[in-house]
């Protein structure tokens, strides 16, 4: 039953996947690409990778169309036709697809426990995982004890791509004195004059904003953490931008605050390392934070959830701003 | 009694997934966007309602379904909101209710 669902939603992607690369039109590529994002999530779930799938579900379908709306309010609705060369392009893409295609050949079966990736260091993690850490969720554990590292390093992959988007579009004044040039409503006024949406939205705001947190510090027992949080308290905070206006929320939430979310966010998370290792042990290493080393693994494991989840939800909202400040100048 | 459950629960399935197919056909078969929002919101109250309803009958008394329960009230909130944008959204665009066919829609959609 599992494979059928999985071949249905495969097949579904690729049929997006076609439609995406067939439309002129960005406005409908943009949202085909949020469609191929949640039948990935999909899909994700069917494979048991929950996390992965609440983020791909919550980064890939959501935050990434609101951005890519908000880049194409700011270009052309239509792509430009092609003008290179097609035979060699497609070319390039058959020998990559055989090539592909001849490197599944030695690709273990599907769920084959003698696989290589079951028998490197993943029996150690499900081991280790109950003795040294004590969470239910060996994902989280892996994620942010045993590779703490590498999320480390996403974090500051998220902290530089936001430094760049600011650095990029803060090149003008925000604000430039003439016309603004969006003519359809008043911008930067939100949804003021459509009723419904905003009484709704008002009342959705607290829940998205409770369910983001849950999935923050839930985290350690089930699906979730600081990415998948930081991408739904940001979705909180960009509908209320939506819905009551630029300006408005950047009075709730100052461009200064958000730099220092994004910032703050990444300095938890390193401080975090830091302090075991004035703690006596190596860096990132939580064991030596109290006395107990599981409650020291468990106090790590939040704060650099924390750190992370400030960092995401900065950089998004920070973006967001930037691409809408874009289009009013 | 399981059974007669089960029974209920196919038949709310068959239902929701019947809405949700006249949904689809209808989203494709119209002649303009109000009218396709119109077939296409099929599928997110009687399809959405009929088919969480059969899987809370499945769930039986257990967390499951208030997790389905909190998932069908926020769709019955949002999903006409949505609609409710995108209608507006359209005729602030200026597409008259009457228009067969959009001045710039995309056909191949």
């Amino acid at each position: 039953m599992i494979v059928l669902f999985g071949i249905f939603l495969l097949t579904l992607m690729v049929i997006t996947a076609l439609a995406i690369v067939q439309t002129q039109h960005l406005f409908v590529a943009v949202i085909l690409a949020g469609i191929f994002s949640l039948l990935m999530a999909a899909n994700f779930f069917l494979l048991d990778a929950a996390d992965v799938a609440l983020t791909e579900a919550a980064i890939g379908a959501g935050i990434s169309t609101v951005l890519f709306l908000g880049a194409l309010a700011l270009t052309a609705e239509h792509e430009r036709a092609a003008s290179a060369n097609r035979l060699l392009a497609l070319g390039v893409v058959a020998v990559t697809t055989l090539i592909v295609i001849y490197a599944t050949f030695d690709k273990p079966r599907f769920g084959d426990p003698e696989a290589p990736v079951h028998q490197h260091v993943a029996p150690w993690y499900l081991e280790r995982t109950p003795e040294t850490i004590d969470i239910p969720n060996v994902v989280t554990a892996v994620l942010a004890s045993f590779r703490g590292y590498d999320t480390l390093g996403e974090v500051f992959v998220v902290l530089t791509a936001g430094i760049g988007v600011l650095f990029l579009f803060g090149a003008k004044p925000r604000r430039k004195a003439g016309p603004p040039r969006l003519a359809a409503h008043e911008p930067g006024d939100g949804l003021r004059h459509y009723l419904i949406p905003r009484v709704v939205g008002r009342l959705l705001i607290p829940f998205i904003l409770l369910f983001g947190l849950y999935v923050q510090f839930h985290g350690e027992y089930g699906p979730g953490g600081g990415f998948q949080a930081g991408a739904i308290v940001a979705a909180a905070v960009i509908l209320y931008a939506l819905l009551e206006g630029e300006a408005q929320a950047l009075r709730v939430l100052p461009q200064r605050l958000l730099n220092g979310l994004i910032a703050g966010g990444a300095l938890l998370y390193g401080a975090v390392g830091v302090a075991g290792m004035l703690l006596g042990g190596s860096f990132l290493d939580y064991s030596v934070l109290t006395a107990n080393p599981v409650t020291g693994q468990h106090i790590g494991i939040l704060l650099i959830e924390v750190g992370v989840g400030i960092t995401v939800t900065g950089v998004l909202i920070s973006v967001f701003h930037a691409f809408a400040a874009r289009g009013r100048v | 009694m399981p059974f007669l459950l089960d029974v209920a629960s196919w038949v709310l399935l068959s239902l929701g997934g019947a809405f949700v197919f006249i949904g689809g056909v209808g989203a494709l078969r119209m002649p303009n966007l109000y009218t396709r929002m119109h077939a296409a919101s099929l599928t997110d109250t009687m399809g959405a309602v009929l088919i969480i309803a059969g899987v809370m009958l499945q769930a039986g008394a257990s967390l499951a379904t208030i997790k389905l329960a909190a998932i069908l009230l926020f769709l019955l909130l949002t999903s006409p909101t949505a609609s409710n944008a995108l209608a507006s959204a359209a005729l602030l665009a200026g597409l008259r209710p009457g228009d067969t066919a959009a001045p710039h829609e995309d056909r191949g959609e």
